[in-house]
């Protein structure tokens, strides 16, 4: 360990974090425009061309606000549960590769900043400690939407956490690595994971949406239910901060999925242009962004039980089948024939068939007449 | 002055169970300043985890005395307080209390103004249907269903604004026929309307009626038996949801709603869907009515001629005394109206909306009693939200549909 390695850490953490707070401003700015032209409106159009400054705006906004703090507030998880939202948010996005290795200056930079040999399960652990800023949120804002808040988000975390672990499972065996990177590569041999396990990235992306509390499943600051619950006491930057976390935390997600299964920052001409892998992954991680504010703008949301059946008695299983399908497609592409891994995506694509046929059982209750 | 009796906490213990005062069970005071509760209805909610134990309407804070207001007003003036009620059914607000002065002093209307007074009364029916569609759905998550409906609402604004000059607070429908008649443009703005308007309930149908997150949320929920609905007056969409055929413009025609031909729609179920079924329903019926009155809009008056009641028209106040000795009279001192009392209901977006007028021979009301269909209809809440969750609470209050204004008076 020399001080270039170090210098070059510092220098990559730096860059990721400003990244992730310049997009989380234009993510703001991204997600009403696009949503006012599903809308029919315009959106931000004030403060500079198309709005572009509106995030600068809000910025110096919230940080001139007063910040309130209730007087009945345990005042330093109060203080604390914030910052415990965005920190795991912004460790999470350390291990994505954004290119092949490059050459610079007589070294081999990964483009990475920490290319772990165990990415994914740190990945899933860091995601997991997110959801106690939340539940702390609620309980120390001393206020009885915020406590519900946070008991529906602990709730919906825990539904959801197993079909994400195991969807993350689906690459792992595919790669046979848990390292980011060799999956980035492994899936530059056997083409995106998305087309041998389709139904893998749609759990996954299902799964993810209830992690990050994206509408449908954002029952946690449910506006219309518990009036945002969790950070409806909260103002000023610490409230941005649980913003800066859900639009973070969007953008981490987006571009784990596109690592895992889209490809990462794979495309044509990569191998030749190794600059061109950033633009790639940022292709990816902006239309699956718009996915997500589409399926915002277009559905309602979820109730609270009925999201805990689907996970508990939809994702999980499914998940569970799929795991045992992509195994079982390796073992025969190895011991007969390459060919046979091709059975996984016919295999996958029954269970998900059959898993829509459970969630239409799931989900309909028994006072469903067929209307 | 009344001694104001102090209420202690003891009297109110009664609203919740006994679990409550033991602590084993949450209070929760939703509203009144609630994106869910549509305006400043508080509820007292008593919740064992997210499951709705009791549920306690609170109201009054919308309270603005327009029956009290209307007594010291002659019977012209104080329609403009009647607009002021339900602020999503104005036209029909009007229309109510038009009739009942007309009845009061027994007024001929022309047909002419009649079939305008339908047209208008089935846009505001659209248009208030439209807003508790796009509410309704922002209830649920359905965050783009609000600016589609507004979308449309515009429009029907518009044609207000056009006839009258107002886009919400008209005050077009005066007692006798109207203000005055509608602009040349109004038939074509109202066809281009009746074409645009089909299209656009089948894509808010297309995204909400067969969408599984939807029924979901809606099917089976806070079913209302048609036993209840009765016992508790519930009227409008709510109880032709709940299995009862009864729309005032069927049972106890006004305005000529006998020559036009339209169902009245009704669902067995009962619960938040059919609700929804109803209404979308309502909309299409709206516009075949609207459609028929204006393929027959009669030529002539829109305003009877009997100048005790009525003002003249502008043209006739330059060049007839007479005319203007009665327009003089009738807007400072007002007209002089029987003794007796009249009560006049129709069918208003959400219910029967009836007035209750009382003269005393003068030119005032001696009582004007409002019997509005919110009101009514927010009776069954406490009943329908037992054993529901948070979530089903706020769609069923959407469902009910109800106007705070229409509720406090």
């Amino acid at each position: 360990m020399d001080a270039a390695l170090i210098w070059e850490w510092v220098i990559k953490a730096l860059f990721l974090i400003f990244f992730l707070l310049g997009g989380f401003a234009y993510l703001t700015w991204y997600e009403r425009k696009a949503l006012a032209r599903i809308q029919v409106r315009y959106g931000p159009n004030r403060a500079g061309p198309y709005g572009l400054l509106q995030p600068i705006a809000d910025a110096v906004k919230l940080i001139f606000k007063e910040e309130l703090t209730p007087s009945m507030a345990d005042k330093v998880i109060f203080i604390l549960a914030p910052i415990v939202t965005v920190v795991p948010v912004m460790l999470m996005a350390a291990t994505v590769p954004w290119g092949p290795p490059i050459q610079l200056f007589g070294r081999t930079i990964n483009m990475s900043v920490a290319d772990l040999n165990v990415g994914v399960l740190y990945i899933t652990s860091i995601a997991s400690i997110a959801v106690y800023g939340i539940v702390l949120a609620g309980w120390s804002s001393n206020n009885k939407y915020a406590i519900l808040g946070g008991l529906r988000a602990s709730a919906q975390m825990v539904s959801y956490e197993l079909a994400l672990g195991l969807a993350f499972v689906l690459p792992i065996l595919l790669a046979g690595s848990m390292r980011l990177m060799d999956i980035v590569t492994k899936q530059a041999e056997m083409g995106w994971f998305v087309l041998i396990q389709p139904v893998g990235a749609l759990i996954f992306l299902i799964a993810t949406l209830a992690e990050i509390g994206r509408a449908p499943f954002d029952m946690p600051d449910a506006e219309q239910e518990l009036s945002s619950s969790y950070h409806s006491e909260y103002s000023g930057m610490k409230f941005a901060l649980f913003f800066m976390a859900e639009y973070e935390k969007m953008i981490v997600i987006c571009a784990i999925a596109a690592t895992l299964f889209f490809g990462g920052f794979l495309g044509p001409g990569v191998d030749k242009w190794p600059w061109l892998g950033p633009i790639y992954l940022l292709a990816k991680i902006i239309v699956l962004l718009f996915l997500m504010i589409w399926v915002r703008a277009t559905f309602p949301r979820i109730r609270y039980d009925r999201l805990m059946a689907l996970g508990w008695k939809v994702l999980l299983p499914t998940a569970l089948g799929l795991v045992f399908v992509t195994a079982l497609g390796i073992l025969l592409a190895e011991a007969v024939n390459p060919a046979m891994l091709w059975i996984i995506p016919l295999l996958s694509l029954v269970a998900g068939v059959l898993a829509v046929g459970v969630i239409e059982r799931a989900l309909r209750r028994k006072e469903y007449a067929r209307r | 002055m009344a001694q104001i009796e102090e209420v202690t906490v003891e009297q109110l213990k009664h609203l919740v169970s006994e679990r409550a005062i033991e602590g084993e069970t949450m209070l929760l005071n939703m509203g009144p300043q609630h994106p869910s509760t549509h305006g400043v209805l508080r509820i007292l909610l008593e919740l064992d985890g997210e499951i709705v134990v009791n549920c306690v309407p609170d109201i009054g804070f919308l309270h603005t005395g327009v029956e009290k207001n209307m007594e010291a007003k002659t019977y012209q003036k104080a329609e403009v307080m009647s607009d002021r009620l339900d602020y999503l059914d104005t036209v029909g607000n009007n229309l109510a209390y038009c009739l009942a002065v007309e009845k009061l002093v027994d007024l001929d209307v022309p047909v002419r103004a009649q079939a305008i007074r339908v047209i208008l009364a089935e846009l505001q029916r659209i248009a208030s249907h439209l807003v508790w569609l796009g509410t309704a759905g922002l209830d649920l998550g359905a965050m783009s269903m609000f600016l589609y409906c507004f979308r449309e609402r515009e429009y029907i604004l518009d044609i207000l604004e056009l006839v009258s000059g107002q886009r919400m607070m008209t005050t077009y429908i005066r007692p006798g026929g109207l203000w005055r008649d509608v602009p040349v443009e109004f038939e074509s703005a109202v066809r281009a309307f009746l074409k645009m308007m089909p299209k656009r309930i089948d894509e808010y149908e297309a995204l909400l009626t067969r969408n599984p997150i939807m029924l979901d949320r809606v099917l089976g929920i806070s079913t209302l038996s048609k036993e209840t609905a009765l016992q508790y007056g519930v009227t409008g969409p709510l109880l032709r949801a709940s299995g009862m055929k009864w729309d005032l413009r069927k049972e106890h025609p006004y305005c000529g709603y006998e020559q036009y031909d339209f169902e009245v729609p009704m669902r067995e179920e009962g619960d938040v869907y059919a609700r929804y079924l109803v209404r979308i329903q309502e909309m299409r019926e709206s516009l075949k009515i609207i459609e028929q009155a204006l393929n027959k809009l009669p030529y002539g008056p829109v305003r009877s001629d009997n100048r005790k009641f009525v003002p003249p028209p502008r043209s006739e106040i330059g060049v007839s005394m007479e005319a203007l000795i009665h327009h003089f009279k009738l807007w400072t001192e007002g007209f002089d109206a029987p003794k007796g009392s009249v009560y006049v209901a129709i069918e208003s977006p959400r219910g029967e909306l009836g007035v209750y007028l009382e003269g005393d021979g003068g030119p005032k009301p001696y009582r004007v009693h409002w019997r509005t269909p919110s009101f009514d209809n927010l009776q069954v809440l406490p009943v329908l939200a037992k054993g529901l969750f948070v979530a089903d609470l706020v769609a069923l209050i959407g469902s009910i549909d109800i106007v705070l204004g229409d509720i406090d008076r």
